[in-house]
């Protein structure tokens, strides 16, 4: 088990957002986590990773328990995050981005950027780049790659589509796909039920703060009541 | 799909890379229209502007250290005394203590307005450690440690602020710092009001609004430095080693997770960044370098008066990093001399004069494109000039009977250009008036109009310059020169004028 959510609750401030939520990721798994708009997918992450920190219950990751633990502690352990909006530093290069990635690697060794680099081409040629003036689909491989930078045994990612055109969500589910083919297990928070289910192991429905539905993908993408609890038909 | 790859682009762009499986698959993803048109459009940059910079970035860093430095090293063989402080010794203070301003706002972001507070400190506490004032007489090598070392640790505690507070409210509540430190140094002079300290009781410590004053001349290991020069040479060499130093932090990893922060500090938390050490040590490299400035002013002074470390220096010290560009190390020099050097320089009407055709003349050069557009206005200018000039001494010839005082040869050119009539009060008032209103009209026309308003317009501003502004040079004018030089430099380059140009994700 690598990750692992213990009934957990939390608070903004008085506004109870996830209430008793359980999930679980394993080894080398890539898990989907599926919500509308305000259902407590970002809350969730941000919980594992640790900006906020939940009120009641345990976040588990390689056997230790983590909850009292800073985000820089977590990254250390193992785990990344590709932020929603993809959040690079705009005004620094795309070397500059990545390498902020390894920040606990003292700015990445030659592997780690050999690594990203041959995953994505792309980076290598706009390596000198402000990654400002990437392109939206550009900006998902940088933020991607900044995150492999850190050689994570977890990727956390915050709905990877957003802001992206057809053409390139589905590419990118192919990247993603291939990331975790090397190794990686991913929890990945999306929208897009579709796409995301057709790629995973396995998927956790979230509405309102709790989790409602989880099982395999192959069965979630057929189920009836994920259409009535995530499309409301 | 594929028009960003093998565009020839300037800039060392990477060499191939090493080959994928699906390379030619993979590498179409993302590359669309917007990006292929962004590199062409700074490989097209041209213009006077586009090209000093891709000329500047060409050459290695020792290199262009030696540029920025080189003239001030030159300079103490070439000027006089006073001439060397005014324009020298303060420019590099003031280079200094922006150096110290730019790690904490321009590198790691945080709007910290009692940073001269900290400057401040290190003059109050160089004297109180070496001046005739307190009787103390610290040797400067074991005083100066000391300085730095405390200043930091201060900076440390007002750093403590920035865990909770951010932008608006951390400029607040540092900015009543500095003014209770304006307010301690006022009062702290052993007075009635003042504080009776544990163990000593009263003590005149700051000299109150007085200031403190009889300062000692740095003393390094017995050596007095006593001459203007002495200190011009050591603040340079400060500030080299000082640059030197923040060009590798610069280039370092904490130098990168500082522009991280800077840039969005919730990003850098979660890429393990820790967010709040870094702003205090930020704060403490800021404060220290405020400190270590402070002690030379205080010793260039031989004094330090409360006046000195307030609103209006932090005000220019800003200026300065601005307009230098927010993270630029080069840039913060450069700034120091514009903000130091032009207002001294605008003090002699001579010099002012240049100053002033000459911002005129480059702000045309500059502003407008394709390049015979200025040229045009230019020459128009100058013939219509002649053929004013050349009217009125027919008709009009008290319009033309005044003198221009100490131009030179450029002066008495001058006086065959512009008109100049005897008695300048009211139509110069008047002309004044005309020129803002010709100024407002400008900016409604377009294209050959204005071209054309451009040249009566300009012709009116020397007329304007020459009758009424220069006469009082070294008072408002100076002011309101600098001001529109500033406005013309941060119109150029808007982020500064070694900065980069903002790129914000959208």
């Amino acid at each position: 088990m690598l990750l692992r959510l213990e009934n957990v609750d939390t608070y903004y401030g008085q506004i109870h957002i996830l209430q008793d939520v359980s999930l679980e990721v394993n080894d080398g798994e890539l898990v989907c986590l599926l919500g509308g708009n305000a259902s407590g997918k970002s809350t969730t992450l941000k919980t594992i990773i640790g900006i906020v920190r939940p009120r009641r219950g345990a976040v588990r990751f390689d056997g230790e328990e983590v909850n009292d633990r800073p985000p820089s502690y977590r990254i250390g352990r193992g785990m990344a995050i590709v932020p929603e909006n993809r959040r690079l530093f705009a005004p620094m290069t795309v070397k500059e981005n990545l390498e902020m990635g390894a920040y606990l690697h003292g700015g990445g060794a030659q592997e780690d950027f050999e690594r990203v680099y041959s995953l994505f081409p792309l980076l290598y040629e706009r390596r000198k780049q402000l990654a400002g003036t990437l392109s939206g689909g550009e900006q998902q491989m940088a933020a991607m790659g900044r995150a492999l930078m850190s050689r994570p045994k977890l990727l956390l990612m915050d709905e990877p589509s957003m802001g992206l055109a057809p053409i390139l969500v589905e590419r990118n589910f192919e990247i993603i796909k291939e990331v975790h083919e090397s190794g990686v297990a991913i929890l990945v928070v999306e929208q897009n039920a579709n796409v995301s289910l057709s790629i995973a192991d396995r998927g956790y429905v979230l509405q309102t703060g709790r989790i409602v539905l989880s099982g395999a993908a192959s069965s979630l993408i057929k189920d009836e009541d994920l259409r009535k609890a995530y499309l409301g038909r | 799909m594929t028009l960003g790859r093998g565009q020839p682009s300037e800039g060392g762009l990477p060499a191939p890379a090493p080959e994928p499986v699906d390379a030619a698959d993979r590498t179409r993803v993302g590359v669309d229209e917007w990006v292929a048109e962004a590199e062409q459009r700074r490989a097209a940059q041209t213009g006077l502007s586009g090209m000093v910079v891709r000329v500047w970035e060409r050459i290695p860093a020792p290199g262009r250290l030696a540029i920025l430095i080189g003239p001030f090293a030159i300079f103490p063989f070439i000027t006089s005394q006073g001439n060397l402080y005014r324009y020298g010794l303060i420019t590099i203070i003031y280079a200094l203590l922006a150096l110290g301003l730019n790690i904490v706002v321009g590198f790691a972001g945080l709007l910290d307005l009692g940073y001269v507070a900290f400057f401040g400190v290190g003059a109050y506490l160089y004297g109180i450690m070496a001046s005739g004032h307190s009787g103390h007489h610290l040797q400067a090598e074991i005083a100066i440690p000391i300085v730095v070392v405390s200043t930091g640790l201060l900076g440390l505690l007002l750093g403590l602020t920035s865990w909770r507070l951010l932008g608006d409210y951390l400029a607040i509540v540092t900015l009543f710092f500095l003014q209770a430190f304006v307010i301690f140094v006022n009062n702290a002079n052993g007075g009635l009001n003042d504080f009776s300290y544990p163990f000593v009781g009263k003590v005149d410590l700051t000299g109150g609004a007085n200031g403190l004053d009889q300062i000692d001349p740095f003393n390094l290991f017995g050596y007095h430095i006593t001459t203007t020069k002495g200190y011009y040479f050591f603040t340079l060499i400060s500030l080299i080693l000082l640059m030197t130093m923040l060009y590798f932090v610069n280039g370092s990893r904490t130098g990168r997770a500082w522009r991280a922060l800077r840039e969005d500090p919730l990003a850098a938390e979660v890429m393990s960044v820790p967010v709040n050490r870094l702003k205090l040590l930020a704060f403490m490299f800021g404060a220290a370098t405020a400190g270590f400035s402070g002690t030379i002013y205080g010793a260039v002074q031989s004094g330090a008066f409360p006046g000195d470390y307030d609103v209006g220096l932090l005000i220019t010290i800003y200026a300065i990093v601005i307009l230098g560009g927010l993270g630029s190390i080069g840039g913060v020099v450069i700034g120091a001399l514009v903000v130091n050097g032009a207002p001294e320089l605008l003090r002699s009407s001579a010099n002012a004069r240049f100053l002033f055709y000459g911002v005129l003349v480059l702000a045309l050069l500059v502003a407008m494109k394709p390049w015979y557009k200025p040229v045009i206005v230019l020459l128009g200018t100058i013939a219509f000039g002649f053929a004013v000039h050349g009217i009125a001494s027919a008709v009009w010839s008290r319009g033309t009977a005044g003198h221009i005082e100490g131009g030179g040869q450029f002066g008495r050119g001058l006086e065959h250009w512009v008109l100049l009539p005897r008695h300048t009060q009211s139509i110069a008032g008047w002309a004044y008036f005309a020129l803002i209103v010709a100024a407002l009209v400008l900016t409604m026309l377009h294209g050959w109009q204005r071209l054309l308003a451009l040249i009566p317009t300009l012709y009116l501003a020397s007329f304007v310059w020459e009758n009424k502004l220069v006469e009082q040079v070294s008072g408002a004018t100076r002011l309101i020169l600098l001001g529109a030089l500033l406005v013309v430099i941060m119109n150029v380059r808007p982020s500064g004028i070694f900065g980069t140009a903002r790129v914000e994700i959208v």
